[in-house]
């Protein structure tokens, strides 16, 4: 501490600074900036007001994405925050071969994004594998066109980014079924608890902070999906599975480069991610507290 | 708690099972581990089925039919020439260096810029430390979806659309590293240090040299997070690399895909050799850091 001289600590901070301020404070104040202007290209463009959002409200195809990321987020969270805990459940034992399980479970979490939706591309298609497997089991009788079918397309889509969170979210479980006291379960055994009765009135019980925590988590990605529609379906047919950010790259990035409009676009998604985070957090909060 | 407050509607059921429970305990144990086992094949094939359909289908011949009905899970003829077909039509050396490139140099950069940083943080009091901490804690809250077409703007007046420094730039150092190392430093003992300082040495000999070797387990969980996350990463890369030979793996997997949208097997082959194994061999190896890695992730995230 003595004869450090003042410069010392900003020296180590220097590289993060630079790259953060760069690459995400000025980026960040810039979207908001852009967002009143209607800048098409670099250089050009001047501000106008709250245009952009009055452009929005009237888009109906920025109305059809928000609502499907809204679905997303609906029809993904529940089942992200009870599938994992239940296999969470499953894979914490000291039975033989379930060390195995539990690595084996976590594998589609390693493997990016682009190939699983490539793998499921190739399984959910109507002549693929899913298909003949529901019929076998006499499911369904004829091929459901699971990325085809404008009803479908998007619930495929939320069921790979599902299948691909599984055990990401499993392995959060995992580490707050490490703070469970064994005694509880112990004692309950005594009293005559089956598992079902204990999974209901200790586990979860116990475990709410860290659903919660995967609630938000879970919430916030779900926003931000952006690969398994781009690759699976592209946001069709016909804009039938698209979701916000993959309307922000098609405006702002490819093919179109309305970077204000985007920029307007990328804001609400924003105030979204920020709704779900602190709606997660007071949440997590009234459960400490409780 | 609500443990409590449950519904008392099973309350009625015990009575009922108690008898049984009493007869055949070891019974009805060993039917909750057969049941448990059940449950995780049943899951095992959920998870694995589509990685061994695709590699089933990455393994057949040209005179195969893929959509034969019953689908074969076995190839009749296993042949290696789809991988063949993949090495020479795509550019799949060059798509492999680009990866390893970025995502090594993520990963150095993560690791020196975020143990740096941190170890400011933690071990140096000066000046708007405070203030430093809390801009950093709030760039948490920021995705980058949502600054993606600035920093597309910033890194198109750099000069670097196109380059893989331009893809690795935007995330050389990340506030989830900054964090991560942050808290292995206050981790440390101070006694560390100060038997450092004692023997005269500066700071940033003892920065390299005392404290960077004691916090080899978050430098560890940093490097492999920047790895795969750099590794995995599709969004960015697809917005700067505009030329098919800068591609990256993951955005040259999507191109590959519409080039050989005609031939399945070669697809999966693809698939296969491309993204799947290196990132299972290096899970395999280093199976321990990354639970941990995820646990904090979720918790500093």
């Amino acid at each position: 501490m003595i004869g450090r001289r003042w410069f010392t600590p900003w020296l180590f901070l220097l590289p993060a600074l630079v790259i953060l301020g760069v690459f995400l404070w000025g980026p960040a104040v810039n979207t908001a900036v852009l967002a009143f202007t209607n800048t098409r290209s670099i250089g050009g463009g001047s501000f106008t007001g709250l245009e952009n959002f009055a452009r929005l409200v009237a888009d109906g195809d920025f109305r059809n994405a928000l609502w499907h990321s809204l679905l997303y987020v609906v029809g993904v969270v529940p089942l992200l925050v009870a599938l994992p805990l239940l296999l969470a459940v499953l894979v914490d034992s000291k039975l033989p071969f379930v060390a195995f399980f539990r690595v084996v479970f976590f594998t589609p979490v390693v493997a990016s994004m682009v190939v699983v939706a490539l793998i499921w591309d190739w399984v959910l298609r109507s002549d693929g594998l899913f298909n003949y497997v529901l019929q076998r089991l006499s499911i369904i009788n004829e091929p459901v066109g699971w990325l085809t079918d404008p009803q479908i397309a998007l619930f495929s889509v939320m069921a790979v980014t599902v299948w691909k969170g599984l055990g990401y979210y499993m392995v959060i479980y995992l580490a707050g079924l490490q703070n469970v006291p064994r005694e509880l379960y112990d004692a309950s055994k005594v009293d005559g608890a089956g598992p079902v009765r204990r999974f209901v009135s200790i586990t979860v019980p116990l475990l709410r902070p860290t659903m919660v925590l995967v609630g938000a988590l879970s919430a916030v990605s779900a926003l931000k999906v952006f690969t398994e529609v781009f690759v699976l379906t592209g946001g069709g047919p016909a804009r039938a599975s698209q979701t916000l950010v993959p309307y922000i790259y098609e405006r702002g990035i490819t093919p179109g480069l309305e970077l204000g409009y985007a920029s307007a676009m990328s804001l609400v998604l924003f105030l979204l991610v920020l709704g779900f985070s602190l709606a997660g957090q007071r949440l997590g909060r009234a459960e400490v507290a409780a | 708690m609500s443990a409590t407050t449950a519904p008392p509607r099973r309350s009625a059921q015990p009575p009922a099972v108690a008898p049984a429970r009493r007869g055949g305990g070891r019974g009805r144990r060993w039917v909750g581990i057969a049941l448990r086992y059940a449950l995780l094949l049943l899951v095992l094939v959920i998870t694995v089925g589509p990685f061994v359909w695709q590699l089933a289908t990455s393994l057949k011949g040209a005179g195969e039919n893929l959509f034969a009905n019953p689908p074969d899970l076995i190839p009749n003829n296993p042949t290696l020439e789809n991988y063949a077909a993949v090495a020479q039509v795509v550019p799949l050396t060059s798509y492999v260096r680009n990866s390893l490139v970025v995502a090594v140099a993520s990963t150095i950069t993560n690791c020196l810029f975020g143990a740096m940083a941190g170890y400011a943080l933690a071990r140096m009091r000066f000046r708007f430390r405070g203030a430093v901490l809390a801009v950093i804690v709030a760039t948490l809250v920021i995705p980058f979806e949502v600054i993606l077409i600035s920093v597309f703007l910033i890194t198109r007046s750099l000069g670097l659309v196109n380059t893989l420094p331009g893809v690795v730039l935007p995330t050389a150092v990340t506030a989830l590293s900054i964090f991560i190392m942050r808290s292995g430093f206050l981790d440390l003992p101070r006694e560390v240090e100060e038997a450092g300082q004692v023997d005269g040495a500066g700071e940033w000999q003892l920065f390299r040299h005392v404290a960077l070797p004691s916090v080899r387990g978050q430098l560890a969980v940093v490097g492999i997070f920047s790895f795969t996350f750099a590794w995995d990463d599709f969004l960015w890369p697809l917005i700067v690399l505009r030329d098919p030979a800068n591609y990256t793996l993951t955005v040259g997997i999507q191109f590959l895909s519409g080039t050989f949208s005609r031939d399945q097997a070669v697809i999966a082959a693809g698939t296969m050799m491309i993204a799947v194994a290196p990132l299972i061999l290096l899970f395999v190896l280093l199976q321990k850091q990354f639970f941990r890695g995820v646990g904090e992730g979720a918790v500093k995230g």
